[in-house]
């Protein structure tokens, strides 16, 4: 066991665990941020993507003692008020349907538009194959990019 | 809180009652339980015809609507609500809802399956808005005497126009929760809807979006163990011999315990626990037959050349008399892998086993089954387990079996602690209760018109009936026959989303366009053909609507310009009647980089009416998506009972560079609404073989769909 100092969301946390330990459960078995999510385990599916820096990474495999101090953002952190163009867009073009996965395509599309404000459908296409939607959201997923990148998203009409 | 229970008879042969229940903050709470009243025989399927339906309403005018029927991602917790608030006539924006935990007295089927929620509960639910506003109508009536029929309803208040008077629902409650409840309310006129029909945001978006929303995995209990699990790693093969000595080493592993060929170890956290249960060392002995998927197809075959007595699932006509009597015959098979469900959520669950009762929580379809299940397992009366259900991270059928909370209350049974078990990916993809491996065979006759007078349907598969006896072109064939056998195998297998008609629409709308092909008919006209004969002259039972059937396939063959597809573009028709929903697709292709791309979707739909335009669409697209996805990806191989694939690195799901554009259409209805979270899915598959037929003159027999090279 070893102490690591984390700068997650802005706030520092001490924790105290196996150097082995993937981040992804340092951030939901201890730390209690459950809103990024196991899926695979082998970075195969993106349901654990969290922002490293600027980059989008996959929490599951990335174990804690390789972390250092990269300052990482997790969807709790994505925006202070849930507002971030992305999460209204998301609501606007109604995304989820079971939801699970829906956290990991949206800090892997945050990481896109932060590389390319005004994404093409391929870059699109490229930058989103690692996240894998069961239920098939694709193509709402792919509308809430492109609404939040033309920076259309107004307050979202059903806000709760 | 005090309860009174009032009889009341809305129609015959149904025993009803509705209870109603004053809170201690004075707020009233409807509930309706309509209980079929059923010959035992009949009382498995009856249930799913069982409803519910809650209300509450507090005295500060919150309406909180329940919703009963577990959240898959199939968009029930907020299209039941709909149909309650609609009546009860509310501003949907201020509704808040609420999910249940189990409750056989209050609610009647607490299912997710079927595609059935909304078919079941489309009049009880409005009902149950309707009543509960006509309490509220009759306490304002009262206090103002006048009569009820002279006031009316606005967005959560009652209004008496004559007088300029009006009061909020939430300063009527306390006194509507006093009085009679009313015996026969009218419903809506469908004209009149305000709520029904629209496009509803799923309620939980906000929560989703900002990762707020707790689902099953997320659970954390006070002293909570964390545990893993290790499986028999091939299918017929029970537990030897195990050692745990390096496992208990690891890092924050508690403890492990051993119960029916599964060995479970706990840890301080999930990944603990995960690092415990891969240190484990099993021994395993072999203790049914470890086949291999070659060996099903080997074996599938000799069962269908020599197929055993067994009665035909159905019969009209004399089809060996049909095909006899043939100017042409056609002969195809069809070859179905198994296929894991791949739920994003993993699998997993958390117990609190306590020596007189226990509580469950966590992603299962049927919660009534986990219930009962435990229960058995504990040698507890049922009333002692509670069990709730978060929003489930998809389900797909393999939620719909209650293995998950029976272990983890094995588990936390012999460790005396509170449990969450995680199964690891590696786990699910291994463990069975697959969409089951078939092999479909299928032989058909025309006359000397080219009219279709011979059919017979052979099929064998895992798992039971891999069929559907009464699947189109039932009804309009004069001689038909399905006969389908089961194959005894240890390997475990289950519904998958659309179960049968995920297949049997592949098959049977890729044969009848092989046929009209054949014929050098249009397979459009060919299919509308047979609609027109399963209407003027019907054979058997007919279980679709002919003229329904042919709406959706007229519609879908408008919207993509059925016929007349742009430069370089193939297209391909199919059509399905499933949980009582009429889906037809076509599937437009193109050439890229030397394989077909998948570029377009149409879908035309009739599920009567559309309770939320937008969870709707969304359905059948992503059902339209999967199915492509699975057709041309899906497949789960065994080498010597052990399953090939086990995580998403060596299992292909569709991906985004891969999906199509989609666009769906839903045909205006006054009709009962029925299900959507399956039949988007059957037809998919089928309209993408028949382009790719188009484009290339071959015939894709055998999913997945990558293996020929022209595809993926």
């Amino acid at each position: 066991m070893s102490v690591f100092n984390l700068k997650i969301n802005k706030k520092s946390y001490q924790v105290d665990v196996d150097p082995q330990m993937p981040l992804l459960w340092v951030l939901r078995d201890h730390l209690g941020l459950t809103g990024t999510k196991y899926g695979c385990g082998i970075a195969q599916c993106g349901a654990c993507t969290v922002h490293y820096g600027d980059n989008a990474i996959r929490s599951c495999s990335l174990p804690v003692s390789a972390v250092g101090d990269k300052e990482i953002t997790t969807i709790e952190g994505l925006s202070e008020k849930g507002d971030h163009p992305l999460q209204l867009a998301w609501q606007e073009v109604d995304v989820p349907q079971c939801g699970y996965c829906q956290a990991g395509q949206l800090m892997n599309a945050a990481a896109l538009l932060k590389k390319y404000p005004h994404p093409t459908d391929h870059q699109i296409d490229e930058a989103m194959a690692g996240n894998i939607c069961r239920c098939a959201t694709y193509t709402r997923i792919k509308k809430a990019i492109k609404l939040a990148a033309d920076g259309q998203t107004g307050p979202a009409l059903t806000v709760r | 809180m005090k309860t009174t229970t009032v009889s009341s008879k809305h129609s015959p042969g149904r025993r009803n009652f509705i209870k109603v229940s004053a809170t201690a903050s004075g707020g009233l709470i409807l509930g309706f339980n309509w209980l079929s009243a059923c010959s035992p025989s009949t009382q498995g399927k009856q249930a799913a015809y069982d409803l519910n339906a809650f209300v509450e309403i507090d005295a500060d005018g919150l309406v909180t609507l329940i919703a009963p029927n577990p959240e898959i991602g199939q968009g029930v917790k907020t299209s039941l609500p709909m149909l309650v608030a609609e009546e009860l006539d509310v501003d949907w924006n201020k509704v808040k809802i609420a999910e249940a935990w189990l409750d056989t007295e209050k609610y009647t089927r607490q299912v997710a399956g079927g595609s059935a929620s909304v078919r079941n509960s489309w009049e009880p639910f409005r009902k149950a808005g309707a009543t509960a506003r006509q309490m509220l109508i009759n306490a304002a009536a009262k206090q103002w005497q006048v009569d009820p029929a002279s006031c009316t309803t606005q967005a959560g208040k009652v209004l008496h126009k004559e007088s300029n008077k009006s009061l909020s629902y939430g300063d009527l409650v306390q006194q509507a929760a006093t009085l009679p409840v009313p015996d026969n309310v009218s419903l809506k006129d469908p004209s009149n809807f305000k709520i029904i029909g629209r496009r509803m945001p799923n309620y939980d978006n906000k929560a989703i979006v900002t990762g707020q929303y707790k689902y099953g995995i997320d659970t954390k209990r006070e002293g909570m163990l964390y545990a893993a699990i290790v499986h028999p790693p091939a299918f017929g093969q029970t537990l030897k011999h195990f050692d745990d000595a390096a496992a208990r080493k690891k890092n924050g592993v508690v403890n492990v315990v051993s119960f029916d060929n599964t060995i479970a170890v706990l840890g301080k956290s999930t990944w603990e626990a995960m690092e415990g249960a891969k240190a484990i060392q099993a021994e395993w002995e072999d203790n049914g037959k470890l086949e291999s998927t070659e060996d099903y197809k080997r074996n599938f075959a000799r069962t269908l050349d020599n197929p055993p007595q067994a009665e035909s699932k159905r019969k009209d006509g004399d089809v060996r008399g049909g095909l006899a009597k043939g100017v042409k015959i056609f002969e195809a098979a069809y070859e179905a892998p198994f296929l894991p469900h791949n739920t994003m959520e993993p699998m997993n669950f958390f117990a609190d086993v306590k020596d007189d009762h226990a509580e469950l929580y966590g992603p299962i379809q049927t919660p009534e089954r986990g219930r009962n299940d435990v229960a058995k397992l504990l040698n507890l009366p049922p009333e002692k387990v509670k069990i709730g259900t978060p929003r489930v991270g998809g389900g797909f059928g393999r939620r719909l079996r209650s293995d998950l909370a029976v272990e983890c209350a094995q588990i936390s049974k012999l460790v005396k602690a509170p449990v969450k078990l995680v199964w690891r990916r590696e786990d699910d993809m291994t463990g069975g209760y697959y969409r089951p491996m078939a092999l479909y065979r299928y032989k058909a006759a025309v006359d000397g018109r080219g009219r279709l007078i011979a059919w017979h349907h052979q099929s064998v598969g895992i798992g039971g009936n891999v069929s559907r006896p009464d699947s189109f072109p039932a009804g309009a064939v004069p001689n038909l026959q399905v006969d389908s056998y089961p194959y005894e195998s240890p390997v475990t297998t289950n519904a998958w989303r659309g179960p049968n008609h995920n297949f049997i629409a592949y098959s049977e709308s890729t044969f009848l366009d092989d046929i009209a092909h054949q014929l050098g008919k249009d397979p459009v006209a060919f299919n509308l053909e047979l609609l027109q004969q399963a209407k003027t002259n019907p054979v058997g039972k007919v279980d679709y609507e002919p003229d329904r059937f042919a709406g959706v396939i007229r519609k879908v063959a408008e919207m993509a310009n059925w016929g007349h597809p742009k430069p370089n573009v193939y297209q391909g028709f199919a059509a399905h009647f499933s949980f009582s929903t009429y889906v037809a697709e076509i599937a437009e292709i193109m050439k890229e980089n030397d394989k077909w791309k998948v570029t377009k979707m149409y879908c035309a739909v009739d599920c009567g009416v559309v309770v939320n335009k937008s969870g709707a669409e969304t359905e059948i697209a992503g059902g339209a998506i999967d199915g492509i996805g699975h057709a041309i990806y899906g497949e789960l191989t065994l080498t010597k009972g052990k399953p090939d694939q086990n995580n998403f690195n060596r299992y292909q799901m569709i991906r985004m560079p891969q999906v199509p554009d989609v666009e769906v259409e839903f045909i205006p209805s006054n009709e009962k609404p029925t299900g959507l979270g399956e039949p988007g899915l059957p037809p998919a598959g089928a309209a993408l073989a028949n382009a790719i037929f188009a484009a290339t003159g071959k015939r894709l027999r055998a999913q997945p769909f990558i293996h020929s090279g022209l595809i993926g």
